[in-house]
């Protein structure tokens, strides 16, 4: 990447929001577009969820790039969701306004409410039909069938930075990326998150693959 | 080694504001630090006690934040700098040290970090500490990122020698819990010497004609100390116009923001607060001096407000400040940018165009499903609760459950609904024998190991030496697990190394006088049942001491999970019994011809095997390992 190029997307401003579910890695996908962010010369401000949600309700982060100072991003504000969960996904809409990129794991965890018969998890198909014709650009796939043909079902993460990954929507080379997972991920697990990464950049590069606009 | 103690000056590193902390503290050679572990403060306590493991720091969980201030008091005392964390509830525990601390000083720098909690996150109210400070005389520094948290820190030691008085870092969740970019500093080369404790009862000893002169000493030091912020550069003014804001925390970052995104930046006239108690009277004065309408942001109370107004009357000036108030700021929960940035337009007349936010409820056509927070599956808190909704139900009584704080209070849900009554830690035991002894009904408190050394012996003490009628049930999971699994006196499962002694709480418990208690395994159900019932049926301080170690942190430590797993193997019928006493988030039912079938997720049950016990139709399923 030219230096030149560096410094025009360093004042480019970019909000990246992240939910899903304790124990889906959100947190360490956010860490991650962190690092690698600041690897780039960028100042980056995640923001975290720790405490008593983590014991199976909603973890949320974000990822603030470029002149900004705030840590947190405002309702109708996110320039990128990156959902984890169908369900989550789509309830952080509200985070979104219509050219909001959205991309979203279909993968379902059914919360407590629905496991004991007191609400119905929605069918994933409308939830998706919904949010394509809510956002401008959406991405829906299920990113739990990718990690396990990866060798590792905990993987969803790498998927989901794959696929944003690919979108040239981030001020990030996806080598930067790369560089962070081959660092900062369990060595154990490397080549099963780096093969993870690939699928999720390849269903992002397929055009067939996006409903509305392709970013 | 971890990534706080890299000796790599100049370099940055993307660190998460409680992390920023440590390794303030760490370049400015801290030798010990307490802390007792509270959301948002607990990853403080966490990577000292890494680090402590790796250095010559001395650092130690300890009982509760009273007891950490004043194992950190001493420390400052006897010539170490000493760091004590915790979360903003934690001082109010604390409080009797705090507000004596200043009378007595320090000889070395002290630093306490108060870490509060806007929109209540993880906690049980959102009191705005900066009061404390002001109550207790002491100076504030409030960081508005992870390199102010890592840079104020360093300074407050500093500041705090200068003073001889320990300096307060107050600090909000989105601080600790937010990663930025944080340029590292040197580390001290030389290691730190022995302690040194200079006998000066006349000076150290607060009796009242010691502490008279003392407190006349911490006036004089307010003086000093507000010259300190008058000098500042924690405190800038920026920009200029006629328009004045003033900001501290993290709220200031959502007030620059707004500026860029209005196209104010030149516009107006910027106080950035950082130093904020005392607050510096001449630069807020020279401030007030330049603009002709002031707006103040700050998170929760008017805390800036009342002192910039009270400097504007002493100056004379009756130019507009406003801070809360409808049209403006809440006192209530935190902010975020497009709150401020909207309120900023409103108050100076610009126009503001906000994102125009989605409404997944609406788009959806009705409320989605809930996804609140739930006891783990295996988790031993749910088998005893169980045990006692059982017992209560075979006797035919009702019960009166005051609760306490930790995983355990997660059982306020149903379908356990096992919490009647909370305030605060060790509240339990206590506000049980005012309830019993007014209403005469069967109360059973819950208490969990931790909350019951950090809050609840002097309450047992209590119940025992006042004859109240109420059966306590101590809730030992071998862990503070709410807050991320740390070390407590009665600790049964530790951390890698770990060096406290464990002390055996039911000695404790019968020490306390407590005649009538029994240690019980929650899994094994018969028998807990029995002794529950025996014990809801007995008069006078009953105790029960639920034993079983926390699920999610022996599979954490262990690093596999149970093969064991089971299965409904027949049919459920109406039956619904799991559901409505039982509620396991590994259980799910799925209506099947009518009537509703469970199953067991097999990916998340946790082996426990007490769903067995009171249940026919569920078996252990072949081949796995039981
Ligand atoms: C004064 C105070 N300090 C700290 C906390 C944070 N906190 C909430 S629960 C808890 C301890 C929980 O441990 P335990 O009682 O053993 O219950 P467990 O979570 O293990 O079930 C702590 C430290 C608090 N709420 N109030
Ligand atoms: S973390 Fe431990 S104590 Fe807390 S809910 Fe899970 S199993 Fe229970």
């Amino acid at each position: 990447m030219s230096t030149t190029e560096n410094r025009k997307q360093k004042t480019e401003n970019v909000r990246i929001y992240l939910t899903g579910v304790g124990g889906q890695g959100t947190l360490l996908a956010s860490r991650l577009l962190g690092e690698a962010a600041l690897a780039a010369g960028f100042e980056p401000l995640v923001s975290e969820t720790h405490g008593m949600a983590q014991r199976g309700g909603i973890v949320v982060s974000t990822v603030v790039l470029g002149d900004l100072k705030s840590p947190i991003i405002s309702p109708g504000e996110a320039d990128v969701l990156l959902g984890f969960e169908a369900l989550e996904t789509f309830r952080a809409l509200n985070f979104c306004n219509r050219r909001t990129l959205v991309i979203a794991n279909t993968g379902v965890i059914p919360p407590y409410t629905v496991a004991v018969g007191q609400a119905q998890y929605p069918p994933v198909s409308r939830l998706v039909a919904l949010m394509s014709e809510a956002v401008d650009s959406l991405l829906a796939f299920d990113a739990g069938v990718l990690a396990r043909e990866a060798g590792s079902p905990l993987a969803v993460n790498m998927v989901l930075l794959g696929a944003l990954a690919a979108t040239d929507y981030l001020p990030l080379s996806r080598e930067s990326l790369l560089e962070v997972i081959r660092t900062r991920t369990n060595p154990k697990f490397l080549d099963a998150n780096l093969t993870a990464f690939q699928k999720g950049a390849e269903v992002a590069e397929n055009p067939g693959g996006w409903l509305g606009a392709i970013p | 080694m971890s990534e706080l103690l890299a000796d790599q000056p100049g370099e940055r590193r993307l660190f998460l504001g409680n992390e920023a902390i440590v390794r303030g503290a760490l370049e400015a050679g801290v030798r010990l630090a307490a802390t007792y572990p509270g959301t948002p403060a607990s990853e403080i306590g966490d990577r000292l006690y890494v680090v402590s493991r790796q250095t010559d720091l001395y650092f130690e969980y300890s009982t509760n934040e009273k007891v950490a201030l004043e194992v950190a008091a001493g420390a400052a005392a006897s010539g170490w700098r000493a760091l004590c964390s915790m979360k903003h509830v934690g001082l109010n525990v604390a409080a009797d040290a705090l507000m004596t601390l200043g009378y007595v000083g320090v000889k070395a720098g002290m630093v306490i970090v108060s870490a509060d909690d806007p929109s209540l996150f993880s906690s049980q109210n959102e009191q705005d500490n900066r009061y404390y400070a002001k109550l207790a005389g002491l100076p504030m520094l409030e960081p508005a990122s992870p390199q102010e948290a890592k840079d104020m820190t360093r300074a407050a030691f500093e500041l705090s020698e200068e003073l001889g008085l320990p300096v307060m870092l107050r600090t909000t969740t989105r601080i600790n819990h937010t990663r930025g970019a944080v340029t590292l500093g040197p580390l001290p080369s030389a290691p730190g010497k022995a302690g040194r404790f200079q006998k000066d009862p006349f000076n150290l000893v607060m009796v009242p004609a010691v502490a008279r002169k003392a407190h006349a000493r911490l006036v004089e030091k307010y003086d000093r100390a507000r010259e300190q912020a008058e000098a500042s550069r924690f405190n800038t003014i920026t920009g200029e116009g006629p328009w004045g804001i003033a900001a501290s925390g993290v709220a200031a970052a959502y007030v620059q923001d707004a500026l860029l995104e209005l196209g104010l930046k030149d516009k107006v006239t910027f106080l950035k607060l950082g130093f904020t108690h005392p607050l510096p009277a001449k630069l807020v004065g020279e401030f007030l001096a330049r603009v002709e309408k002031v707006l103040v942001v700050e998170e929760l109370e008017p805390f800036l407000e009342e002192h910039i107004k009270a400097v504007a009357q002493e100056s004379g000036l009756t130019l507009p400040i406003h801070g809360k108030g409808r049209e403006l700021f809440s006192r209530l929960y935190e902010y975020d940018p497009a709150l401020v940035r909207g309120v900023v337009a409103r108050y100076f007349g610009v126009p503001d165009e906000p994102g125009k936010a989605l409404a997944p409820a609406g788009i959806f056509g009705q409320p989605l499903p809930d996804r609140p927070p739930n006891l783990c599956p295996g988790c031993p808190h749910r088998a005893m609760y169980y045990a006692v909704k059982i017992a209560l139900q075979e006797l035919g009584v009702e019960g009166i459950f005051p609760t306490d704080i930790g995983c355990y209070t997660l059982g306020l849900l149903p379908p356990l609904s096992m919490a009647d009554f909370l305030i605060c830690m060790g509240s339990s035991i206590t506000t049980a024998c005012g309830i019993a002894r007014a209403t005469g009904r069967k109360v059973v408190a819950f208490i969990g190991d931790s909350t019951f050394f950090h809050a609840g012996l002097t309450g047992l003490a209590n119940a025992v030496h006042n004859n109240h009628d109420v059966l306590l049930i101590i809730l030992d999971n071998g862990t503070t697990a709410m807050t991320g699994h740390q070390p407590h006196p009665g600790v049964t499962l530790t951390p890698p190394d770990y060096p406290g002694r464990p002390i055996d709480i039911a000695g404790v418990v019968k020490a306390l006088g407590v005649e009538q208690s029994r240690v019980v395994n929650p899994f094994k159900y018969k028998e807990s049942l029995a002794a529950t019932k025996e014990a809801i049926a007995a008069r006078g301080v009953r105790v029960l001491i639920s034993q079983a170690p926390c699920h999610l942190y022996v599979q954490r430590i262990k690093g596999k999970k149970s093969k064991a797993r089971f299965q409904v193997v027949d049919a459920c019928g109406d039956c619904r019994h799991c559901l409505d006493y039982f509620g396991c988030p590994a259980m799910y039912v799925k209506p099947d011809a009518g009537v509703s079938q469970m199953f067991i997720d097999h990916d998340l049950c946790a082996g426990c095997a007490f769903c067995v016990q009171f249940c026919e139709c569920i078996r252990p399923v072949k081949g796995s390992a039981r």
